[in-house]
């Protein structure tokens, strides 16, 4: 129904504040796109120049290929789901729902139906008429996502949703979110900081740092080959391990049997791609590490060894329960296709 | 509702609330209860004895036509003055939250008049429409308006009217900044997602949330017309021209401190109370059943 497209959008906010320095996404019809990043680093800026509630410094902002830069909040045909919910505290849920519908002058059958139908779609038909107080999170939630849906807009955009929510309900709501977003086939743009749901929800995936795209893509491109140092630790948890190399030298109990490609300055490998060895058995290739475990955290179906190396602390992903103990001293050798190369600045190299 | 506070000691309690108990009692049942007693009591015009007339002195009053215009006087010029005052001071407020260069200016100008005496801010609209000398008087005359609150009934009211409010409009302007602070932000953006354009929002959305703050103001203010505004009807009409400004507390005064109708007077400060005490009864009770709080 609807592309959207950023090009080098930049925001300074009146105190000198630069929020976006410069983003361009290109987010094709029906996907979902999940902005992920820490705190402070532009995502609901980002998200609220989409929504036309903040001026946009410089750049373009375009949905379905028209620039919409000085186009209002109002009509923008967009639908917004925001952290707080931002429900109207004197209607009823039905009012709530019926807001933007009959702001737009649609007939009273219609508004009628339309939210009849996506209350009973959410499972919501019998809290039409209580006042948000009157309900609890989870239905605040579902309410807020009725809300945007009922309206059929062009885009979604969420800002955090399910951040108040606890992790049950959060893993529930978003596949529900997920399958919502695909059966309705509207673009959408999600801002989330937790990685896990970045990595679930979205079509593309854009890692942003300190205003900047780090790294936009498949979910999976990225966390098999992050473009930095900063999204390998950001996508993925535990987080990738990243070891220091002081110049050429290797810290100390770690064997490479492969070449360092010249400029590397870190290298990194997932907890999960490593093989436990013990002491007869050498690296074919890749890297030959000693380390203590530490700290052994189960949780079920995995354990996770946090042991010292010569290098620092890493983290090591074992299958159902542990076979180490504290104190233990591990083996870690890591194949030479699993290992990631980085530069003085963070960036991949090869 | 907040968790309540335990005294382990049975006195404190009283004594905490005893000044402020002290003040009421003093400072309202016991001249209440002396007009209770009086509006019962005929004294003769010298003031040496008195007699008790029962019922006799509401009875004169009520079937004073005098009484009854007062009465009329006051239902609009309190309604008049709670009304504008209310409208100008959210209107007022509603800019004030637009504005963002020198907010804090703009914010503390608008309060100054609270700090002005009724009867100063009476003079001073006195004297801006005062006919022959008033610089706004004159204003309106070369527009071609008639002005004359000296013997025009209409205008006087207009004047006391709009000093009255003027007198106000900070204390609201105050109250009506702050219900607009307390508004989320979200709020309004979702309602503007939502399609609404700001007239639309302002009356779906903010008018809605601001009304536990219109609630209070309007108890307030009815009050204070009704009460607070002797000082400016005394400075700028006297209830003048004719009775056309006499409000129901003007008119207590003038029966009882110019015409020494001690017992008559004091029946229409009974009749006031009865009327204030249901005026706020009726505003609790059916007001505010229509206030979403929060
Ligand atoms: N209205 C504003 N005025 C000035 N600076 C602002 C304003 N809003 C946000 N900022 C600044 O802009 C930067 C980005 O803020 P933004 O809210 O976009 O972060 P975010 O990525 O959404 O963070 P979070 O995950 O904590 O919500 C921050 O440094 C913030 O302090
Ligand atoms: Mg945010």
């Amino acid at each position: 129904m609807a592309t959207v497209d950023l090009k080098d959008v930049r925001k300074v906010y009146a105190g000198g504040v630069e929020a976006v320095k410069g983003v361009s996404i290109a987010i094709p019809d029906k996907a979902l796109c999940v902005l992920v990043g820490p705190s402070g680093c532009g995502k609901s800026t980002l998200l609220r120049m989409i929504a036309g509630l903040e001026t946009i410094s410089s750049g373009e902002v375009s949905i379905d290929g028209k620039v919409v830069n000085t186009v209002g909040p109002t009509e923008r045909d967009i639908a917004m789901v925001f952290q707080n919910y931002a429900l109207y505290p004197h209607m009823k849920v039905y009012d709530n729902m019926a807001y933007g519908l009959r702001n737009r002058g649609t007939p009273k059958d219609e508004i009628d139906r339309r939210v009849r139908d996506t209350a009973k779609t959410l499972e919501l038909a019998h809290l039409l008429d209580r006042r948000p107080r009157e309900l609890s999170g989870g239905q605040r939630q579902r309410v807020a996502m009725g809300r945007a849906i009922v309206r059929n807009p062009k885009v979604f955009l969420f800002d955090e949703p399910l951040s108040n929510l606890d992790a049950k309900l959060r893993g529930q709501m978003r596949v529900e979110i997920k399958n919502l977003q695909r059966s309705l086939g509207v673009t959408s743009v999600y801002v989330t900081h937790d990685q896990l749901e970045a990595m679930t929800l979205a079509d593309v995936l854009v890692v942003m740092n300190g205003g900047l795209v780090e790294q936009a893509g498949a979910p999976l491109d990225i966390y098999e080959k992050p473009a930095s140092t900063f999204v390998a630790s950001f996508i993925g948890a535990p987080p990738m391990n990243l070891i220091a190399l002081a110049g050429n030298a290797l810290p100390e109990g770690t064997k490479l049997v492969s070449p360092v490609p010249p400029s590397a300055a870190t290298l990194g490998f997932r907890p999960e791609d490593v093989e436990l060895a013990d002491a007869a058995h050498d690296a074919a290739d890749g890297m030959d590490l000693e380390a203590q475990v530490e700290a052994v955290e189960p949780v079920g179906a995995e354990s996770f060894l946090y042991s010292a190396t010569g290098g620092g602390r890493i983290v090591v992903r074992v299958p159902g329960r542990a076979i180490a103990q504290p104190g233990d001293r591990l083996r870690v050798l890591v194949p030479a296709d699993k290992l990631h190369w980085f530069d003085q600045a963070g960036k991949r190299v090869g | 509702m907040s968790p309540r506070v335990v005294f382990p000691n049975k006195v404190l309690p009283y004594l905490l609330v005893a000044p402020q108990l002290a003040i009421t009692l003093i400072f309202f049942y016991w001249p209440a209860s002396q007009a209770v007693y009086q509006s019962t009591l005929r004294e003769d015009p010298f003031g040496l004895n008195s007699k008790f007339v029962w019922f006799d002195n509401f009875k004169r009053v009520l079937s004073d036509p005098g009484y009854l215009n007062s009465l009329q006087v006051t239902a609009v010029f309190s309604v008049s003055t709670a009304f504008v005052s209310m409208a100008v001071a959210l209107l007022l407020a509603v800019m004030a939250d637009k504005v963002i260069k020198g907010r804090g200016l703009y914010r503390t100008l608008m309060i100054w008049p609270y700090a002005v005496a009724p009867a100063i801010a009476g003079m001073l609209w006195l004297f801006l429409f005062s006919p022959s000398i008033g610089s706004l008087a004159i204003g309106l005359r070369s527009l071609g308006i008639r002005w004359d609150p000296l013997l025009n009934g209409t205008d006087a009211m207009i004047l006391v009217v709009s000093a009255a409010a003027w007198k106000q409009i900070s204390y609201n302007f105050l109250f009506f900044v702050a219900g607009l602070q307390a508004i989320p932000k979200a709020l309004i953006e979702a309602a503007a997602i939502d399609g609404a354009r700001e007239t639309k929002r302002f009356w779906t959305i903010i008018f809605p949330l601001l009304a536990p703050t219109t609630f209070f103001l309007l108890v307030v203010n009815t009050v204070y017309a009704l009460f607070d505004t002797f000082g400016i009807i005394h400075a700028v009409t006297g209830g003048g021209p004719g009775r056309s400004t006499e409000t129901l507390v003007y008119k207590v005064y003038s029966d009882g401190a110019l015409n020494q109708l001690m017992g008559v007077s004091a029946a229409q400060s009974v009749i006031l109370m009865v009327i204030v005490i249901a005026l706020t009864a009726v505003q609790f009770r059916y007001v505010e059943r229509k206030v979403h709080y929060g």
